[in-house]
């Protein structure tokens, strides 16, 4: 049991080089056996990275503390939900997660293709297989998790040796996020990679059509959703745990699982444009291989502490791997690029600035820049050392002078994007379609206004969202009102009814008024109020509508940490609302002290108290109390985004008007818009 | 033709609008990191930015004063003395011998004044060759909070 994991591990590696080579020879004699065997290895390497993960997992449930990995991030007294996540606890396990979530997403990519698109399958399974290597390699011979605690005995002959507990998980991981958050945001990463075999797949094997397209925006739809809820339960960790009141601060770490979301986030929108009207191809392959560099350099970013260096105090020499990956992977996609650059001629051109077309190449514009700014935010330490000898860092000022502006016009672009014609749009079309929403926005506003709103940015926010949900409602109406009218069934159903038919675009929607549920919550931190305040008994501490009485301070202990807590009552208008225990406790096993958040979360407010400690001077404890307004819309937001994204993912239900895809021309199309059923039988041809 | 450089002409004001609100944003926030062993050899207006400095704790040398902390900052043999001035709390890693990085300006005394501190104690599993970089990434918030970690 002791060496199986390793065995496997090496085993995994074997097979993926196998199926890389074997998977080339195959593509150059044409071979069909050569193929299929080198699929089959592909597989293979999943199933043995899982016996890899199931051994490490078994070393945890049995306490094994002769494995030094084991003996690092666990103790005997961890409960078994965290001695489960502590497979991610550090570098070790979380790559040997990263590969294992790889070879999972490689292993249902070849199984669902098997039998389909002989001609790129071959390609995709070698670039599946090649990224696999690297991270093999990194498991087999960097970063091995199945080190063993090893010590030479009186003779000098080197013997296992056994720790008697383990240090312990970090008491910051022991959260139930921390369960959850790492495999989601890695599922995201690491759902990139199949994106991006496919289009290097489909360039190295000049695929003809657009197939690859529909494969590959889907999988990107996964990766995306998963990028998504990892970064929000990442924000809702740094929110609940770490006791500062705030969800984001422009970290490195934070920024970089952000990139990559962005880039998808425009390549799920640029591919369109690719779909429909056969534009973009250079721009949406580089999109792809950027996404998944992104990811990668995220990886980077994370795992070395290239750019926290300074701050950070971890240093490790796995960024050199890193680094040479991704120039290997960088000319890899040049190279490719450049030798098939003439099978991604355009075929149309841009035909009016008011069109569909241009709202989704100022959507990419705007995205890249957000993307480069966060980049250039990030790296800047790095980038300054290089070219004035300096280290200079900048700050969140930096990063929300530019990324406000940016969102705010991407909120815009979300409500008239959709709504916008092909090609061009008449201005009666535009009166028709934004008159009514933009007016509700407005009249929000004004209302906004009176009432003493007084932040630009939120009020831009505040209108913009309120426009945007009214162009989305107003979609989902016209739709079903027609529906409605020829079945003779009600709006609801007919509803779910035009939902289902396309779900693709009607799940879009569904994402967009998750993001304008995302970005009402953000639009709250102007209005965040907090105040700290050295509390005794009988004492209280007043915040917006709530007075604070401090009841009780006490302490209590088990085997895991002691804590020293609050017992708070929380009043509005002299009644009593809550009790709050806001603590800290101190975690025997790894001597940290750690803050416990008490939050009291309302859809208007979070009330977010924080026992600070005691006064150095006269050992009061101090009560942090913040008051932050629409948080929860943002986690609310977030479920929105999953749904809609879900939503997306499922098969159009066919309907008597969908006969079959039909190759129409524009004109007809343009022509054909203009009645709701229209659309859907237009649409109908986009499913896959 | 024409659509096409009503195009550009489009992007172009928003790529300078962003780049103009990136300069904005980059000189109200940019810090300088220096070691202390360089602040002592700082000239000029450089004295004067904002700056970034790590180092150890000194044992014992902790102390709290009206309206704030003085601590000793160390490495390599170089001292920095530095007063905590910020309104949060200080970090519950925040003790003798901890790493820490204080945020602030330098006094023509060479004394520092800081508004923000982080602090990574050396406890034992962070500390432990190779597992260093592992679970929590340490990286600062804006707060004077101990350590956060957002990706692994």
């Amino acid at each position: 049991m002791d060496i199986l994991g390793s065995f496997a591990l090496l085993l995994a590696l074997l097979a993926a080089v196998y199926a890389v080579g074997a998977g080339i020879a195959g593509i150059v004699t044409r071979k069909a056996l050569l193929t299929k065997s080198a699929r089959n290895a592909g597989l293979a390497v999943f199933l043995l990275v899982t016996i890899a993960v199931g051994c490490l997992e078994y070393y945890f449930f049995t306490d094994n503390f002769s494995m030094a990995y084991v003996a690092a991030h666990s103790n005997r007294a961890l409960p078994f939900y965290y001695k489960f996540a502590a497979l991610w606890a550090g570098q070790e396990g979380s790559l040997l997660l990263w590969t294992w979530l790889l070879s999972t997403y490689a292993f249902f990519a070849l199984l669902v293709n098997r039998n389909k698109h002989p001609e790129l399958m071959p390609y995709a399974g070698v670039v599946l297989a090649g990224v696999q290597i690297f991270f093999l390699t990194l498991n087999n011979f960097v970063a091995s998790p199945f080190a063993v605690l090893a010590g030479a005995d009186p003779s000098g002959v080197m013997r296992l040796s056994a720790l008697s507990d383990g240090h312990g998980l970090n008491p910051l991981l022991q959260y139930p996020e921390m369960v959850i958050h790492p495999p989601m945001l890695y599922l995201g990463y690491t759902g990139f990679t199949v994106p991006f075999a496919f289009a290097l797949a489909a360039l190295l094997g000049r695929y003809p059509g657009e197939k690859w397209i529909h494969i590959t925006r889907r999988w990107t739809m996964i990766a995306w959703c998963f990028q998504s809820v990892g970064i929000l339960l990442g924000a809702h960790w740094a929110y609940a745990v770490l006791g500062w009141g705030g969800y984001w601060a422009w970290d490195p770490v934070e920024n970089a699982s952000l990139l990559p979301w962005i880039t998808g986030t425009a390549f799920l929108h640029s591919v369109m444009m690719q779909e429909k009207r056969g534009m973009m191809k250079v721009w949406n392959i580089w999109l792809v291989f950027t996404t998944f560099m992104l990811c990668i350099l995220g990886t980077l970013l994370t795992r070395s502490g290239v750019v926290s260096s300074v701050h950070a105090f971890a240093q490790s020499s796995i960024g050199n791997w890193f680094v040479g990956f991704l120039v290997l992977v960088f000319v890899v996609c040049f190279a490719s690029y450049w030798k098939n650059r003439d099978y991604l001629r355009s075929d149309n051109q841009l035909d009016s600035l008011v069109s569909r077309e241009s709202s989704f190449l100022f959507n990419n514009l705007i995205l890249l820049a957000a993307c480069f700014a966060v980049l250039w935010g990030t790296l800047f330490p790095v980038l300054s050392e290089w070219v004035v000898g300096s280290k200079i860092s900048v700050g969140p000022p930096f990063f929300n002078k530019v990324n406000i502006p940016i969102a705010l016009f991407l909120l815009l672009l979300t409500g008239v994007g959709p709504l916008l014609a092909w090609r061009k749009t008449s201005f009666d079309a535009l009166k028709r379609n934004f008159a009514w929403p933009l007016l509700g926005g407005v009249v929000a506003g004004v209302v906004a206004l009176i009432f003493g709103f007084r932040d630009i940015y939120s009020l831009i926010c505040l209108i913009l969202s309120v426009f945007v949900t009214l162009t989305i409602l107003s979609e989902f109406f016209r739709g079903a009102r027609v529906i409605a009218a020829r079945d003779g069934s009600n709006l609801i159903s007919a509803i779910g009814e035009l939902t289902m038919r396309n779900t693709r675009r009607y799940g879009g929607y569904v994402v967009h008024l998750g993001m304008v549920l995302i970005f009402i919550g953000i639009a709250g931190v102007p209005f965040n109020k907090d105040i700290q305040k050295e509390m005794a008994i009988g004492q209280t501490l007043n915040i917006g509508p709530y007075s604070i009485l401090c009841q009780n301070f006490d302490r209590v202990t088990n085997g895991n940490y002691d804590s020293e807590r609050a017992t708070l009552e929380v009043f509005r208008k002299g009644k009593s609302e809550m009790m709050l225990y806001p603590e800290r406790r101190f975690f025997l096993s790894s001597q940290v002290t750690e803050t416990m958040v008490a939050v009291q979360s309302s859809p208007l407010r979070d009330l977010y108290v924080v026992y600070a400690g005691r006064s150095p001077e006269n050992g009061q404890p101090v009560i942090h109390a913040y008051l932050n307004p629409l948080v929860k819309w943002i986690w609310f937001g977030g479920i929105v985004v999953v749904l809609g994204t879900g939503l997306a993912l499922l098969p159009n239900r066919r309907t008597a008007l969908v006969l079959r895809p039909v190759e129409q021309t524009w004109g007809e199309l343009v022509s054909a818009s203009k009645s709701p059923i229209g659309v859907i039988a237009r649409r109908g041809d986009a499913s896959d | 033709m024409k659509v096409r450089s009503k195009f550009l002409v489009g992007s172009a004001i928003i790529v300078v609008t962003l780049v103009s609100l990136a300069y904005v944003g980059f000189t109200q926030s940019k810090t300088y990191y220096h070691t202390i062993s360089e602040l002592s050899g700082l000239r000029g207006s450089t004295v004067h930015q904002r700056m970034r400095v790590s180092g150890n704790v000194r044992n014992g040398s902790i102390s709290h004063v009206p309206g704030g902390v003085d601590f000793v900052l160390t490495e390599q043999g170089q001292d920095l003395t530095v007063s905590y001035v910020g309104r949060d709390p200080l970090p519950d890693t925040f003790k003798d011998g901890a790493q820490a990085l204080v945020e602030g300006k330098l006094r023509p005394d060479n004394h520092f004044v800081a508004d923000q501190v982080q602090a990574k104690c050396a406890s034992k599993y962070e500390a432990t060759p190779g597992q260093t970089a592992g679970g929590p990434q340490p990286a600062p918030t804006s707060n004077a909070t101990p350590e956060r970690s957002a990706g692994n």
